[in-house]
């Protein structure tokens, strides 16, 4: 955690934070609806208690984890992390969780894994937009095994000391702070580690416009908007657009994770 | 009196400055609520939306003019205003947009590299000549037939500007859809006209 805090400097809001107002109102997910404040209306039939993640492929132990039972053995703590949409606007959020390497531990990783997939939750009874056949449900992310392993790589539980709200992925949901919002998938259902780079669901949608890796880069343009900056939330009619940072800020801990590649082919 | 002589009535008492002053309200409205917070967490891409909309609603209203005389309703006095109230929302979009970027280079790289601001900004670019003769005199010196044909731009302006609200959304979302679908409906109209008026 010390060192995610201490990469941060002052940015818009209190204290450098976007309001919990902000970040729970302003939220990307499509399971609970189109447009931003959609998923806040939506969110309250979402059942978060009790919840199970299915941890599976190449694990030591495979199984449904209750998630009650994940809590006892793992450590929340608060990281203030700034958080980099891939429309261009961008967030400060104090979440708590712990580090997603804790939870591969209770699996226990089989040395042939190489990469991690993850499944949000599908719910069509609780989540509407599933109903339409908009995305390939359920929504998939992955990342490769040191990515996730990664001590910056969280598994959030809450934010501003309270439990996560539905509309940003409640019970518990991924935070990759140096990879656009995408990444970090929400109300995650399912883990499985693997041998071979998973599918995940806008690299299948829309390749050219989302790669696998979606480090925020401000060298490389989305199709459709340039990604050199961005748009802190709550910032008023008036405020500037700041300029974008390689791995939004994050390089001095992640950069050696992509050493020799060429992240404008691999974006 | 029937009820369409009494609308027909009451429209011809409508002063056209009342048109221009409500015309205006979107604008103040969007203002304020940005200035208040009422824009949510992005105002300024809220804004910017909502003026680009609005332009949009008033080309659709411009277009909509001539069938509506067709069916009975004339409303042939208002549409200079309702042309001129486009254009000016076409540049608090455009202007929303360049305070936006405050940059040059990033303004020029957008208009270059992405085909829905080029789309947009040729949108915008046809409507200039009409803005600039959309007063009695510009008609006297063209001529009613030069003008007429001219004016004819705002066809392709209201195709480009529907288009470029198209192309800006991901996937696809209902009100993009209809604006295209209402401005398909409105210009197959013309079509119509024109062969009733030019018979082969």
């Amino acid at each position: 955690g010390a060192a995610a805090l201490g990469a941060l400097p002052a940015r818009a809001g209190v204290n450098g934070l976007t309001s919990w107002e902000h970040v729970t109102s302003y939220n990307n997910f499509l399971e609970l609806g189109n447009g931003k404040s959609a998923p806040a209306r939506n969110g309250a039939h979402l059942t978060t208690d009790p919840w199970t993640v299915k941890i599976d492929g190449l694990v030591e132990r495979p199984g449904d984890y209750d998630l009650a039972a994940i809590l006892k053995k793992v450590t929340i703590e608060e990281r203030i992390y700034r958080f980099r949409c891939v429309e261009t606007w961008a967030m400060v959020v104090p979440w708590n969780g712990f580090e997603l390497a804790d939870l591969l531990q209770i699996a226990g990783v089989a040395p042939s894994a190489k990469y991690v997939a993850f499944e949000t939750l599908y719910r069509p009874k609780e989540m509407p937009g599933q109903r339409s056949r908009l995305l390939d449900w359920p929504y998939r992310e992955g990342m490769r095994l040191d990515e996730a392993l990664h001590p910056l790589t969280l598994i959030a539980t809450g934010l501003y000391g309270k439990d996560l709200p539905p509309q940003n992925g409640a019970p518990l949901r991924l935070v990759v702070p140096w990879k656009y919002g995408f990444k970090s998938i929400k109300s995650v259902a399912r883990i499985t580690l693997t041998d071979t780079r998973p599918v995940t669901t806008w690299t299948d949608l829309a390749p050219d416009e989302y790669g696998f890796y979606a480090n925020v880069n401000p060298r490389v343009d989305h199709p459709r908007w340039s990604q050199a900056t961005e748009r802190p939330l709550g910032g008023g009619l008036f405020d500037r657009r700041r300029k974008t940072r390689m791995f939004n800020g994050y390089a001095d801990e992640v950069a050696g994770l992509y050493r020799g590649m060429d992240l404008e082919r691999d974006f | 009196m029937n009820r369409s002589g009494a609308i027909a009535m009451g429209l011809r008492r409508v002063p056209v400055w009342m048109v221009y002053c409500l015309g205006m309200v979107p604008a103040f409205w969007g203002l304020w609520l940005g200035l208040t917070g009422g824009l949510g967490a992005e105002p300024v891409r809220a804004l910017e939306q909502h003026l680009g909309e609005t332009a949009l609603q008033f080309l659709i209203a411009v277009l909509a003019i001539t069938p509506l005389r067709r069916a009975g309703v004339n409303l042939v006095r208002f549409r200079r205003a309702l042309g001129v109230l486009s254009f000016v929302y076409v540049c608090l979009h455009l202007g929303v947009w360049l305070l936006d970027l405050r940059s040059w280079p990033l303004i020029w790289a957008d208009l270059v590299k992405r085909p829905y601001i080029t789309v947009g900004m040729a949108a915008g670019l046809l409507l200039v000549p009409l803005a600039l003769t959309s007063n009695d005199r510009a008609v006297r010196r063209l001529g009613p037939a030069r003008w007429r044909r001219l004016h004819r731009l705002t066809y392709p302006a209201v195709s480009l500007g529907g288009v470029h609200y198209l192309m800006l959304v991901k996937g696809w979302p209902a009100a993009p859809i209809l604006y295209m679908a209402v401005i398909i409906t409105l210009l197959s109209f013309r079509i119509r006209l024109l062969r009733v008026r030019f018979p082969a």
